[in-house]
């Protein structure tokens, strides 16, 4: 590990929270010639304030909801007419990913601009108060979704490979080593990166501040989470998730959610409807294998 | 060195824009801009305009992209119409804010539902208080002249802000005019080198980080101190221009008001009009003038106040505050209350209704004749 730390401490993140760690991980290997473009979400509240300063050591232009995509544009086409090199990384959650800033970032995928979009996925319109978006998983509560939602979690990083960019991956900070390697193979690419990170919430998902790594890991392990990576048109697993190709290899989903309040009141019909839809997952996941 | 030359007020914007050599462009297609931005895309693919082109999947990302494009050093630009621009329109306000230098040009056109394409000013004036100079031509001219100000404007270090240049969709979007151009050192000259970079990997700075509320207000303040000063170095900036064009700027223009008992205040297009029925009324022995409103933001009110003390003025609006009035007739209603000024109200070309000068002349005769309500719709 270098010896800067891009994210300083005393961040005004949730206990357990782990965008500083995603972060500062991702940082350490970006380097300081890195812009960071936050679209509002937590890490806007994260990123500081004018009166207490930015725990980043990097420049952050902070963005309205649904334009990361095409402001990060505009600051590579600027360096590249400009002479001037440096990494334009979109640090994003799922709700500017996934919804309101979608056609934006699908756009920019189309043109396959030479950026990289990082959506840390927590799950639901967290900085807003647990409001579900379109990346809230099927049964889970949220503060619009009482009974828990009814609809499957929109399949991002698929949606983001038929976009036939250079790169796409799936990364969890429970596994470092893998983690670190998909940032690193994404800084030798050029042209479009996705690269979407599942981000446990402690108070959005309802546990313990104390779990944040092992629920992550629980995700990866119950296959919820599949660590994957495309490349060249190909897709591959990585890590832990190589072996759970095999469903026998998985652990049950119980125990990923019953760690988490969000699942509390989840139906055994719901539970059945979203095993059906890791299945349904898995069974892509071999389609765009083989 | 200038030459001679006729086009369209589109591609009278594209060769400006050429000449102010941006380095990044967004475009996306709405009418009736697209051919100014075709023509742009034209001087990219030949090799004309060394600059990257951003074909962004819509408005919104056409601002948002020269917005980031420009706090990496870059100058730009873009230009979009009517949905656009609304479409457009949180980035508009975030750029304002941000006080970021770039230019956008609005061929001003009416504002669904329903669908029109054609001209009013409706869409160019919903953006009057979101922190840009707003700048508005009569023909293709000045729309040419006013874009290399633009560029101008926007880069001083005393002013710092984004630029609009409105002019009238189709009416000089797509109509061809006797046109003099400068060459394009004299551009080069008056517009100077682009010295504005925010993203400094040396030196990171957090752009638009949360504000509170002790000091959000302190942003804002700083932004209307900025406004407050820009008018005289807009005004300063005008005549620099001035000096190489041989045409006279102002952020007004005054025709016959000296010595007029009655005026006619109107800004765009239409403005050619009103000066057609000022001559012909002035050959009837009516002293009548036109105040033409160039500069529209900052709202150049001290220039107006010297016209208006004691007189009826005739306001023209090509807009609709509905609840409320014209919106340039209740701009200069806000500066005239001391000055003992009679503002009548007329509402007329919404969505491309034409206009003739015989109109403007009639209604202008009712005003003297007291017989015009403070209000007139022209339909």
């Amino acid at each position: 590990m270098a010896n800067v730390n891009y994210m300083l401490r005393g961040t005004a993140a949730c206990p357990g929270c782990p965008i500083p760690r995603e972060l500062n991980n991702i940082l350490e290997i970006a380097g300081k010639d890195t812009v960071l473009v936050v679209p509002a979400s937590c890490s806007t509240i994260i990123m500081g304030d004018d009166i207490h300063g930015m725990p980043s050591v990097v420049p952050v232009v902070h963005s309205p909801f649904a334009a990361p995509s095409a402001i990060a544009s505009g600051i590579k086409a600027a360096m590249n007419q400009l002479n001037k090199k440096g990494n334009v990384i979109v640090w994003a959650g799922d709700g500017s990913t996934g919804d309101i800033g979608f056609a934006s970032l699908s756009g920019a995928a189309e043109r396959n601009e030479d950026i990289i979009y990082i959506c840390y996925d927590n799950e639901a319109y967290m900085n807003t108060g647990i409001q579900r978006s379109g990346l809230t998983p099927r049964g889970a509560w949220s503060t619009t979704t009482p009974e828990g939602k009814r609809e499957f979690k929109k399949p991002l990083p698929f949606l983001m490979m038929d976009h036939k960019i250079p790169y796409v991956a799936t990364l969890s900070i429970a596994y470092p080593f893998d983690y670190e390697a998909k940032i690193k193979k994404a800084m030798t690419i050029s042209g479009f990166r996705y690269l979407h990170i599942l981000s446990p919430c402690p108070p959005g998902w309802r546990f313990d501040p104390s779990l944040t790594i092992e629920i992550a890991k629980l995700a990866v392990e119950t296959g919820i989470w599949p660590l994957m990576e495309y490349e060249n048109n190909k897709l591959k697993l990585t890590g832990p998730s190589i072996l759970l190709k095999d469903k026998s290899k998985r652990k049950p989903i119980e125990e990923y959610l019953k760690l988490q309040e969000r699942f509390k009141e989840l139906s055994d019909e719901e539970k059945r409807l979203l095993e059906e839809d890791i299945n349904a997952m898995w069974l892509e996941i071999e389609r765009r294998m083989s | 060195m200038k030459t001679i030359t006729s086009l369209v007020g589109n591609h009278a914007v594209a060769y400006a824009v050429k000449q102010a050599k941006p380095n990044v462009l967004a475009v996306y297609p709405i009418t009736p801009q697209t051919t100014m931005l075709e023509k742009l895309a034209d001087y990219v693919s030949s090799g004309e305009l060394k600059a990257e082109l951003i074909k962004v999947e819509s408005e919104h990302s056409a601002m948002a992209s020269i917005f980031g494009a420009a706090l990496a050093g870059a100058r730009v630009f873009t230009a979009t119409a009517s949905q656009g621009l609304l479409y457009m329109g949180e980035m508009i306000y975030w750029v304002g804010g941000a006080r970021v230098p770039l230019v956008a040009a609005i061929a001003t056109r009416a504002i669904g539902a329903p669908w029109s394409i054609w001209d009013d000013h409706e869409d160019f004036l919903t953006k009057r208080d979101a922190a840009w100079i707003q700048l508005m031509a009569q023909n293709v001219q000045e729309a040419y002249d006013l874009t290399i100000q633009a560029f101008k404007i926007s880069e001083d270090k005393k002013i710092i802000a984004p630029c609009m240049l409105g002019f009238d969709g189709f009416i000089l979007t797509h109509t061809m005019e006797r046109l003099e151009l400068l060459d394009d050192s004299s551009v080069d000259n008056f517009i100077g080198k682009r010295d504005f970079s925010i993203i400094d990997f040396d030196n990171p700075v957090g752009i638009g980080t949360v504000a509170g509320p002790q000091t959000y207000m302190g942003y804002k303040y700083s932004i209307k101190k900025a406004f407050d000063g820009a008018k005289e170095r807009i005004k300063e900036i005008m005549k620099e221009y001035s000096e190489i064009s041989n045409i006279d700027y102002q952020p007004i223009e005054c025709y016959k008001c000296d010595d007029a008992d009655y005026l006619i205040a109107a800004m765009g297009a239409w403005s050619g009009d009103a000066r057609v029925a000022v001559d012909m009324l002035r050959s009837e022995g009516k002293k009548v003038g036109l105040i033409r409103i160039i500069m529209f933001r900052p709202f150049p009110k001290e220039e107006i106040s010297k016209y208006i003390k004691g007189k009826d003025i005739l306001v023209l609006d090509r807009d609709y505050s509905f609840g409320s009035g014209g919106i340039l007739a209740n701009e200069i209603k806000s500066i005239s209350y001391n000055l003992d000024s009679k503002i009548y109200s007329l509402i007329a070309g919404l969505g491309g209704k034409d206009v003739s000068e015989k109109e403007i002349k009639t209604l202008a005769e009712k005003m003297i004749n007291k017989e015009l309500g403070d209000e007139e719709w022209l339909m």
